[in-house]
């Protein structure tokens, strides 16, 4: 069962992605969408036994790299951690397939898409089965070759290639540290396989390292080190510019990849290392301030842009910032929690987006939007649901999750907590305004887009609609459904077992009633406040904007990362290259090199040859001064 | 076994270039024939090395298949002989000649005849190099292979190909005096040039230092290594396709071979003494020329910079003296041997349909010819060291070799990995995607059935022993392990005899 939940997939990609002119776009749409299906089935009943019966698993599949005390092999590891995640993708994706089925219907290169699709899913099912930390490198790499390949996907568009090569880079950057801190783990634990590093965790603890001239302790460099992958992968702050660009691909990727699965790999990996973490409180600080940091940052700069996907794809990030502060306050479980509710409700949003996408035949800024509320009307609700659930609405998914979030850091009862707590609830008040002004601004108000008539806006189709509607239920009822195994006290712990470490044992104390009303309160007064301001009395914000253009400029160019970035690496590591280029290589190395040498060689044998011109009085000459330095020589000695 | 069989994977392609130059009219059918025979003679090399492989016993770490005969007799003798890290190379050899013959059919039009001569006279040099046991052998095998190469460029390159070729050959022939001197000195001190023997005698401490260095000289220009490395771009770009192909794959793995086989294992004391300065120049290597890569605008010299980039991987790898590092080193060659042919086969593909090198030239290839797209991307993810490819086994052994011997060193050969994922992405991004601006390129024809077959063999073994490299981890354990023992305890010997 575990060898189907993997491999279908990939015989899915080989299929579509080999042979599919002669099967056909309609039947590799349909084939691929039924293999990834079914893995999400077989996902689902390996679930179902993990919270039943504890079932865990760790198949070798054979053996990938031996070399010397090295030994890995390909292998499938099922536990609570890893099954959770298998549900989360085997759900997404699939429904993702279904829908790309009407979203991607006037494209044509069908099957090459569906075939990137599955060959996502593979990598990303390979990554989080993995028992050693270098098949989930593999996996790791291997999504980001797949959102490579897919955010380029419309490779007409000189942007979408852009965006992707960014990705792939700044994804580089993080891997960077990734690799190092598997390099110091086999340096020190010999082994790679997480079972036999995790038991050696409490002997390797007290160990200190000379890194680069820095003094440091071995654990915390590690979790440092797999950290910035984690950065990059999840997108978070410094290495998050690459997600909002990333929106350039096709918007099912973007539900795909950027929102439910590969972008929280990051979050799973930190979880799954949990028993390396939780010996460094630096490190778990370190991803507590840089999950915070992130979520707010993001929030602020997705106030003010205006396309409606990069909205969502800051939204994201923000969301991912709230994980890892989960998990750096030490709440694994609940960051787990956030990560699978997160999943529903963010893949609803996007997906709902490109249905409004498809609708306006894809126009993305929702300035250009408005008014349309009747006319499509189950993306409306749906989108609807999705935003009440992201905001945390009371009762849906996204408010079990989100509050849990907070009440742990408050709990925490240390400075970084309650610090956590109120950036927590700042960043809950923004994603509910930004969110709210989605909504308001692309299906209410005015309609104001005046390339397409009103006329002509139509609702999705059916076979959009109906992964919609599965997910909406999701976005629902997630949260209120699996809390008690999540997260609940006792039935967590029975359910995790030891695919999490917590060295401090989770207390059962209840924070105070205040703090548990204060963040829904806050989120539905918000509801009001933007509808004022976005729809109502649109001169108030206009006015705040034109008094404060610098805080909107800084905002609307993102903090200007990108610019910055662009100062400080790509331009002098260009201009570096053509230094080295043609000042090194070919001034330096080949003019006193080769060249230097031949032009050497050529002026001695030009001055050769004047010697010999045939003048018998030069040759006198010659032999009259050879014999004086002979006779000198012969008397000296 | 009494079949001379090293003997018979030599100088079999020698004997076929033999018939070449018999047939003597230069009719269709005569051109045909020269054709055949270049074909039938490589491929029955590669099935002979395929066999050699099989009856290559794994479990041992002596020289096996040993085959002596006198020569110069009193002096040296012409002895051969293998062991699990000789026969990788060998059977790369033997696989990459039929591509380049199979390639040259396709493209080359002029002098056909004698370029098969010289791939087959190549080939003969380059599984000499890989055979050969005694130190005189070894010179003329690696060093003869100058003459063949010299001529590929000279003859079929492009417009600059009379400077290329003397750059080349004026590097070149800097290292071989010193090698030549050096051998010369150790049979003065030795007695002998017998490898097995001198493996088996100590060389003085106080030698050991200017000989590896005299050695090294021969090597760091083959390889190549910065600071000489400028003829590689040159070289690469003037040579016909199949010419870079051989260079890439086979004659810079030749250097890389030598510091394993005779670095190491003749001056342990040097090389351990010289660690740091091999280090030195392999990390620059990396960084300088990957940025350099990223601003070029010619393909093959793009290529040829993130050649340069990847050996210095290399010789970081074998100078960690550790079980990873040096497998990894060896894998990483094997590895960038098919991947930089396939690469230079992919630019020839290109060039013989458009007879432009040039970036610029190129753009959207994307729509008018798939096929090629698809397997190019294959090479491109290849040469960044994506998992999954044989180009991440050998680079993330030899970081973690690294990080156990210098961790500075590893950190900095570690950027090397992002620069890689920039210029070859880069790369690809300008040739490949983006809108058609060149209308030269809208007439051009997709792959052919050779070019499919030459281009997907490469991409399966690039792809299979990126999931599977055990076969090649299996014939090289024990030589490898071997080998660093015998260094190990070289160098306490040395020590200890410093400590008295």
């Amino acid at each position: 069962m575990e060898y189907a939940i993997v491999f279908l997939p990939l015989i899915g990609a080989i299929v579509s992605g080999f042979f599919g002119k002669k099967i056909g776009d309609r039947f590799s749409e349909i084939f691929t969408s039924l293999l990834v299906s079914i893995s999400a089935i077989l996902s689902f009943v390996v679930f179902y036994f993990v919270i039943v019966q504890g079932y865990a698993n760790n198949i070798t599949i054979f053996s990938w790299l031996t070399s010397g005390d090295l030994q890995v092999n390909w292998s499938i590891k099922i536990d609570a951690l890893s099954s959770t995640m298998l549900v989360v993708v085997g759900i997404v994706s699939s429904l993702v397939h279904i829908y790309s089925i009407g979203y991607m219907v006037h494209d044509d290169c069908k099957t090459r898409f569906m075939s990137y699709l599955s060959l996502f899913t593979f990598t990303m099912i390979t990554l989080v089965t993995s028992d050693n930390f270098l098949q989930l490198f593999f996996g790791w790499e291997g999504v980001g070759l797949c959102s490579y390949l897919l955010i380029g996907f419309w490779y007409k568009k000189p942007s979408a290639n852009a965006a992707a090569i960014k990705a792939f880079i700044v994804n580089r950057v993080g891997d960077f540290g990734f690799a190092l801190g598997i390099f110091l783990i086999f340096y020190y634990f010999r082994t790679v396989n997480y079972s036999e590093v995790f038991a050696q965790i409490p002997f390797i603890a007290g160990k200190q390292i000379n890194f680069l001239g820095i003094e440091i302790n071995v654990i915390t460099l590690t979790c440092i080190l797999l950290f910035l992958g984690c950065m990059g992968k999840s997108a978070q702050i410094f290495l998050h510019t690459w997600l909002p660009d990333a929106m350039e691909g096709p918007t099912p990727v973007s539900a795909l990849i950027h929102a439910a699965t590969m972008v929280t790999a990051g979050v799973f990996l930190v979880v799954r290392c949990s028993p390396i973490f939780e010996y460094s409180q630096f490190a778990l600080n370190l991803v507590c301030i840089v999950g915070m940091t992130t979520a707010f940052i993001t929030a602020t700069i997705a106030l003010v842009q205006n396309d409606i996907k990069r909205i969502i794809a800051y939204s994201t990030c923000s969301q991912l910032g709230y994980m890892f502060f989960a998990a750096g306050i030490g709440a694994y479980h609940v960051a787990m929690f956030h990560l699978f509710t997160h999943a529903f409700f963010k893949a609803l949003l996007f997906l709902g987006s490109g249905s409004v996408i498809h609708s306006f035949k894809n126009e993305q800024d929702i300035r250009l939007m408005g008014g349309v509320w009747k006319k499509i009307p189950y993306t409306w609700i749906l989108m609807l649901i999705g935003t009440l659930a992201l905001t945390g609405f009371p009762f849906l998914s996204g408010y079990y999750s989100k509050d849990a979030i907070i009440e742990f850091a408050y709990l925490k009862n240390s400075t970084i907590g309650f610090y956590a707590v109120f950036i927590g609830i700042l960043t809950a008040i923004l994603t509910s305004i930004y969110s709210w002004r989605l909504l308001f601004k692309t299906f209410h108000g005015k309609y104001s887009n005046e390339k397409i008539n009103i006329e002509n806006i139509h609702e999705s189709p059916m076979i959009m609609l109906a992964p919609l509607i599965l997910l909406a239920v999701g976005a629902i009822g997630s949260g209120y459904l699996f809390k008690d195994l999540f997260i609940g006290y006792g039935s967590s712990s029975e359910f995790w077992r030891n695919s999490i470490l917590f060295l401090n044992p989770i207390t059962n104390d209840h924070p105070p009633i205040w703090l548990i009303l204060l963040t829904p309160l806050l989120i539905m007064i918000s509801i009001p406040i933007s509808y004022y301001l976005f729809l109502k009395d649109k001169k108030i914000l206009t006015k705040f904007v034109r008094s404060h253009k610098q805080v909107y400029e800084f905002l609307l160019n993102k903090w200007y990362f990108d610019e910055l970035y662009d100062f400080i690496f790509v331009k002098p590591l260009k201009k570096l290259g053509l230094i080295f280029w043609k000042n090194g290589d070919i001034k330096t190395i080949d003019q006193f090199g080769p060249d230097g040498f031949a032009k050497l060689v050529k002026f001695f044998s030009n001055k050769a040859v004047q010697f010999q011109n045939g003048y018998i009085y030069h040759y006198a000459f010659v032999m009259l001064v050879g014999l004086s330095i002979l006779l000198t020589y012969l008397i000296l000695i | 076994m009494n079949f001379p069989i090293l003997s018979a994977v030599t100088f079999l392609p020698l004997v076929g270039s033999l018939f070449i130059l018999l047939i003597k009219d230069s009719s269709d059918k005569a051109i045909d024939n020269t054709k055949y025979v270049a074909i039938f003679t490589s491929f029955a090399n590669f099935f002979l090395a395929i066999f050699l492989w099989f009856s290559f016993d794994t479990s041992t770490a002596d020289f096996q298949f040993i085959e002596n005969k006198q020569w110069v007799s009193g002096y040296f003798n012409f002895r051969l002989g293998i062991d699990g890290i000789s026969i990788l190379f060998i059977l790369l050899t033997a696989f990459i000649t039929p591509i380049c013959v199979l390639s040259v059919i396709n493209s080359v039009k002029v002098r056909i005849k004698e370029f098969f001569i010289a791939i087959l006279v190549m080939e003969t040099l380059m599984i000499g190099v890989f055979c050969s046991l005694d130190l005189v052998v070894f010179y003329l095998f690696f060093e003869g292979g100058l003459i063949p190469m010299f001529l590929i460029i000279g003859i079929w390159g492009g417009p600059r190909r009379v400077y290329s070729a003397f750059k080349f050959f004026l590097f070149t022939l800097l290292g071989s005096v010193l090698l030549l001197i050096a051998v010369i000195s150790i049979y003065w001190i030795t007695g002998t040039t017998d490898m097995t023997q001198l493996l088996e005698i100590k060389i003085p401490k106080e030698y050991q230092y200017l000989l590896w260095l005299a050695f090294f000289s021969s090597f760091a220009v083959k390889l190549p290594m910065w600071p000489v490395h400028t003829w590689l771009p040159d070289a690469h770009v003037e040579a016909p396709t199949a010419g870079s192909v051989i260079l890439a794959a086979i004659l810079l793995k030749m250097a890389g071979y030598g510091f394993i086989r005779f670095s190491i294992g003749l001056f342990p004391v040097a090389s351990d003494f010289f660690t740091p300065l091999i280090f030195l120049l392999s990390i620059i290597a990396i960084v300088y020329t990957s940025l350099v890569a990223l601003m070029q605008e010619d393909m093959k010299k793009l290529i040829a910079y993130s050649s340069v980039a990847h050996m210095g991987f290399v010789t970081v790898g074998i100078f960690t003296f550790t079980k990873q590092g040096l497998e990894g080193s060896i894998i990483q060659m094997i590895s960038h041997g098919l991947i930089s042919a396939a690469l230079f086969l992919c630019v020839g593909v290109v060039y013989d349909r458009v007879h432009s090198r040039m970036i610029s030239s190129y753009g959207g290839l994307v729509h008018i010819i798939p096929k090629y797209a698809v397997i190019f991307m294959i090479f491109t993810l290849a040469a960044l060291g994506l998992p999954g490819t044989s180009g991440f086994v050998g680079e993330i052994l030899i970081l973690m070799g690294a990080f156990q011997k210098n961790i500075l060193v590893a950190v900095l050969a570690s950027l090397g990995v992002i620069f890689s994922a920039a210029y070859m992405l880069w790369l690809y991004k300008r040739v490949v995607f983006g809108k058609i601006n060149n209308s030269e390129l809208k007439k051009i024809y997709d792959l052919n059935k050779t070019e499919i077959f030459i281009l997907s063999s490469l991409a399966f073994l690039i792809l299979f022993f990126g999931f599977y490299p055990d076969p090649l981890f299996r014939t090289i354990d024990i030589s490898v392990s071997e080998l660093i023992k015998n260094y190990e305890i070289n160098l306490t010997f040395y020590l200890t005899e410093a400590a008295k």
